[in-house]
């Protein structure tokens, strides 16, 4: 049954690797359509292959390297991220059909991008390993250019091409480690690696695929990337592509490595899982396009998972089987949940950039009344994002919070400290993430419109309205049964933890320890709207009859201006006004940021204007050392070139003196 | 051949030949004078020859009688006489040039002998003694050549500190016994420095420059900058 399955999904694979994009050269929307149904046809394979237990397969396929068949298998861990994968996959092209006549230029490398990311589940040896994640860097690197003219968008292309190259070299490092004795999983399985070599592993995987994923801190590609890609191209990248490169991690991590491993080797990705968490959140309430702060929101949601997966790494190591089970949980429903609100998200963002003809929070506003089914689907989306209940993002995050607090029994006081400090952390994290979320809603969609292109906006074309409702249905089901998913997440569990959480879940809701109450979201949900009844009900019963509407106060807003029909954008508070208070408490040490007043010299009549200058850490510590370093080397090789014959005859004798001396130190001792 | 040790008769006189060129060697590093300088270097060939000679007496090896023979045809005879005659064609024959002075020259030479003898006598503990001095000097003419190089100014000057540079390889070459292809080796090593060096650089900087020093290459790198 599940070789049939995994037979399917190769199917499924090439049809997206070769035919798909053949298709998609001439005929773009027909190529979207292939990729759309290959991959619904997908989603339901995975859902039958988890339904039956996910139980491990093997296909041997004749290609690969010379004399060399590669070997494909699917198993619980990567049956769940190919779920996301498929369902992601299917949501984005059907989006893609949206294409108000001009399909997006590079339309074949979709659907090859989602082949790439399935080559990357599905790869069971090093080789197949490192090609899918290849290719998946260089398809998403060809999405990311779409919009090539665009000097941003070429800039970013850069930087997300070179942080990519990395990724992969960091990959092929880290598997060449690991395959002394053969390329195979199995055969890196069968010969773990020592304790050093393990080591470097680690790191290599959290410089890899770990950037991939967005880590802090090489995290600096994503804003840009996922602002510059199309959106549909977004909500893959960040709902799919970075929990395939979270997948990489864990399987390096977690599987490859082998088991025996000590409890601090789970610290550095709770170390860079919280940076990240409060980074991103941070950045997103900073930031003023709605795609950046998405971009911002998906480092910290990659965070979350990253400390959810030390915890269990860390438990794992200390033989605390019910916690270890747990965290692994925490991660994998927060990967799900995470893929699954922040696809629905960009997807949002592109019916925005289009219906309203930006993406800058300060040129929105007052889209809930023309777009009501974006804003609707974006509402449960953000307050998944803000972790309230019976949302998904809630379920996990408390969970997460629940392994954070097991944590405190890992260890000596030492952890314990690092326990609770991770934890108060964790906590100011969720709430930036929140206090994001209301900015993204409270600017975008509520007030009144701050330009012409918002006053006028209209509502998404039926294919794109389609994929996000079917994810919004997505992730309104994970959101109620977070039970369910932790079944399905049950044999990944048993791969990357040896244990599940089967005694703890129900239809209905899960405990996190066997005594205690658990989350069931539908009583939740029950509760709220038997509150929302009653409160409706006494207002109608005990309202003041005879009452008549009347015009509100309206905080001083104003009769519109003849010149702006649709308000006085001065008059309400910017993205920009909305961040200041955050801005001046924590951005300032975190983010470098500045106010700078430009004040109009005397007899100008310019009005006076706030500047505002932030940048991230990792651009002055990383990037900027690195771009300085680049410049004098290429200096020195510029000035390689035009020295004289007698002076490449002794640098040529010096290094062979050198060379000399070296051997002769190393001889004497 | 038995055993070759200190004493031997066999070991002393390629010991005193082989420092016969590295003595030449340090000679070539501080001669001003061009033709002098050629002088000393078919100086050092004849020795070169010897020494081939009686390496082949030693091991019994007759193509080493060959590798002499071309050693002196081409590198003492031939050699020395086409520069003469360039020299004389060019009127440098009572030309000098900068060249070290004998302090640096002497110093700078020591110190790379030094070096070679540190690097290969630890490194090559299973060789017969012969070999092990054998290479050491061999190594340091090869230094020299180098040193001799990088520190003169002429396309000529530097060709000769070349062409000693290759005496000092064919030197290493007929002084490890068993190494295959030596006359081969010599042969190919000579038709490079005579068509690269001679044919080409020489002649194309008469044509275009007027002169033999390598600043003008230098200034046509600059050029096209």
């Amino acid at each position: 049954m599940s070789a049939t399955l995994l037979q399917g999904l190769v199917l499924v694979m090439t049809l997206q690797l070769v035919a798909a994009p053949i298709v998609a050269v001439r005929m773009p929307r027909w190529g979207f359509l292939a990729s759309f149904f290959a991959c619904a046809t997908g989603a339901i394979i995975q859902l039958i292959y988890l339904f039956i237990g996910a139980p491990h397969a093997e296909l041997v396929v004749p290609f690969g390297l010379a004399g060399q068949a590669t070997v494909l298998s699917i198993d619980g861990l990567s049956g769940l991220f190919m779920l996301l994968v498929m369902l992601a996959g299917s949501a984005a092209s059907l989006a893609l059909l949206d294409d108000h006549g001009h399909p997006i230029p590079t339309a074949p490398a979709v659907p090859v991008f989602i082949g790439a990311m399935m080559l990357c589940l599905l790869a069971a040896d090093a080789f197949a390993l490192v090609v899918g994640f290849e290719a998946m860097s260089v398809s998403s690197f060809v999405l990311v250019i779409s919009q090539h003219r665009d000097p941003h968008v070429r800039a970013a292309g850069r930087l997300y091409i070179g942080m990519a190259v990395w990724s992969g070299l960091c990959l092929i490092a880290a598997v060449a480690l690991l395959a002394p004795h053969g390329a195979s999983f199995a055969a890196m399985r069968a010969a773990p690696p020592s304790r050093m070599v393990g080591w470097v592993v680690l790191v290599l995987a959290l410089l890899g695929p770990g950037s991939k994923a967005g880590l802090v801190p090489l995290h600096v590609w994503l804003p840009p990337a996922h602002a510059a890609a199309p959106a549909p191209v977004s909500a893959l990248m960040s709902g799919a592509m970075t929990k395939v490169a979270l997948y990489v991690l864990i399987r390096l991590v977690f599987d490859l490595v082998g088991p025996g491993h000590a409890m601090w080797w789970g610290l550095p990705l709770i170390g860079l899982g919280i940076a990240s968490a409060l980074l991103g959140a941070l950045r997103a309430n900073m930031e003023g396009d709605i795609k950046t702060v998405l971009a911002c929101s998906t480092i910290e949601n990659v965070g979350l998972v990253a400390i959810g997966l030390g915890i269990a790494l860390a438990a794992r190591g200390a033989d605390l089987a019910a916690l270890s089970s747990l965290a692994a949980g925490a991660a994998l429903l927060h990967t799900m949940a995470h893929g699954g609100f922040k696809t629905l998200l960009f997807l949002a963002s592109g019916a925005i950039q289009y219906g309203a003809g930006s993406r800058a929070f300060n040129a929105l506003g007052g889209l809930i009344k023309r777009m009501p089914i974006t804003a609707g689907v974006m509402l449960l989306a953000g307050a998944s994002l803000a972790g309230l209940p019976p949302t998904p993002g809630f379920a996990s995050e408390w969970m997460l919070f629940q392994s954070v607090l097991g944590a405190v029994r890992l260890g000596g006081l030492a952890l314990q400290v690092i326990s609770v400090v991770l934890a108060a952390t964790l906590a100011l994290a969720t709430a930036l993430a929140a206090a994001a979320a209301v900015r993204l809603i409270g600017v975008a969609l509520l007030g009144r419109p701050r330009s012409q292109g918002a006053a006028e906006a209209h509502e998404a074309g039926p294919p794109l309205r389609w994929a996000m409702l079917l994810s919004a249905l997505g992730v309104v089901l994970v959101g109620l049964f977070p039970g369910v998913m932790l079944w399905f997440a049950g044999p990944a569990m048993a791969v990357i933890v040896h244990g599940t959480m089967l005694d703890r879940i129900g239809y209905l809701g899960f405990a996190t320890t066997t005594d205690a109450p658990g989350y069931a979201p539908l009583f939740i949900l029950l509760v709220l709207a038997l509150a929302v009844v009653a409160i409706w009900s006494v207002l109608r019963k005990w309202a003041v009859p005879g009452h008549r509407a009347a015009p509100l106060w309206d905080c001083g807003f104003g009769a519109p201006p003849p010149w702006q029909p649709y308000g006085d954008t001065l008059a309400q508070y910017s993205a920009t006004s909305f961040a200041q208070p955050l801005r001046r408490v924590l951005g300032t040490t975190l983010l470098g940021a500045s106010d700078v007043v430009d004040m109009p010299r005397p007899g100008d009549t310019r009005p006076a204007t706030i500047i505002v200058h932030m940048a991230d850490p990792v651009d002055a510590w990383l990037l900027a050392p690195l771009a300085r370093a680049r410049q004098f080397i290429s200096r020195l090789t510029d000035r390689l070139h035009f020295i004289t014959v007698r002076q490449a005859l002794t640098m040529m004798v010096l290094l062979l003196v050198g060379l000399l001396m070296f051997i002769a130190a190393v001889e004497q001792l | 051949m038995g055993h070759i040790g200190y004493g031997a008769m066999s070991y002393d006189v390629a010991h005193l030949l082989g420092g016969t060129m590295l003595l030449l060697s340090f000679a070539l590093l501080s001669q001003r004078r061009i033709t002098s300088t050629i002088d000393t270097y078919a100086i050092q060939a004849v020795t070169l020859a010897i020494a081939a000679c009686w390496q082949g007496w030693v091991q019994n090896e007759p193509s080493l009688y060959l590798t002499g023979a071309i050693a002196f045809g081409a590198k003492a005879v031939v050699i020395p006489l086409m520069l003469k005659r360039s020299v004389r064609r060019l009127k440098l024959h009572d030309a000098r040039e900068e060249a070290l002075s004998i302090f640096t020259a002497m110093a700078l030479g020591v110190a790379l002998v030094a070096l070679s003898i540190m690097v290969v006598l630890p490194t090559t503990m299973q060789a017969g003694a012969l070999t092990r001095e054998d290479l050491a000097l061999a190594l340091s003419v090869v230094l020299l050549g180098l040193l001799m190089m990088i520190t003169r100014r002429t396309a000529f000057t530097q060709v000769i500190g070349f062409m000693s540079l290759e005496n000092g390889l064919i030197l290493a070459a007929v002084g490890v016994a068993g190494m295959p292809l030596v006359v081969e080796l010599s042969v190919a090593v000579l038709v490079l420095v005579g068509f690269v060096v001679f044919g080409v650089f020489l002649r194309r900087m008469r044509v275009h420059f007027h002169s033999l020093d390598t600043a003008h290459l230098d200034r046509v790198g600059s050029a096209q900058r």
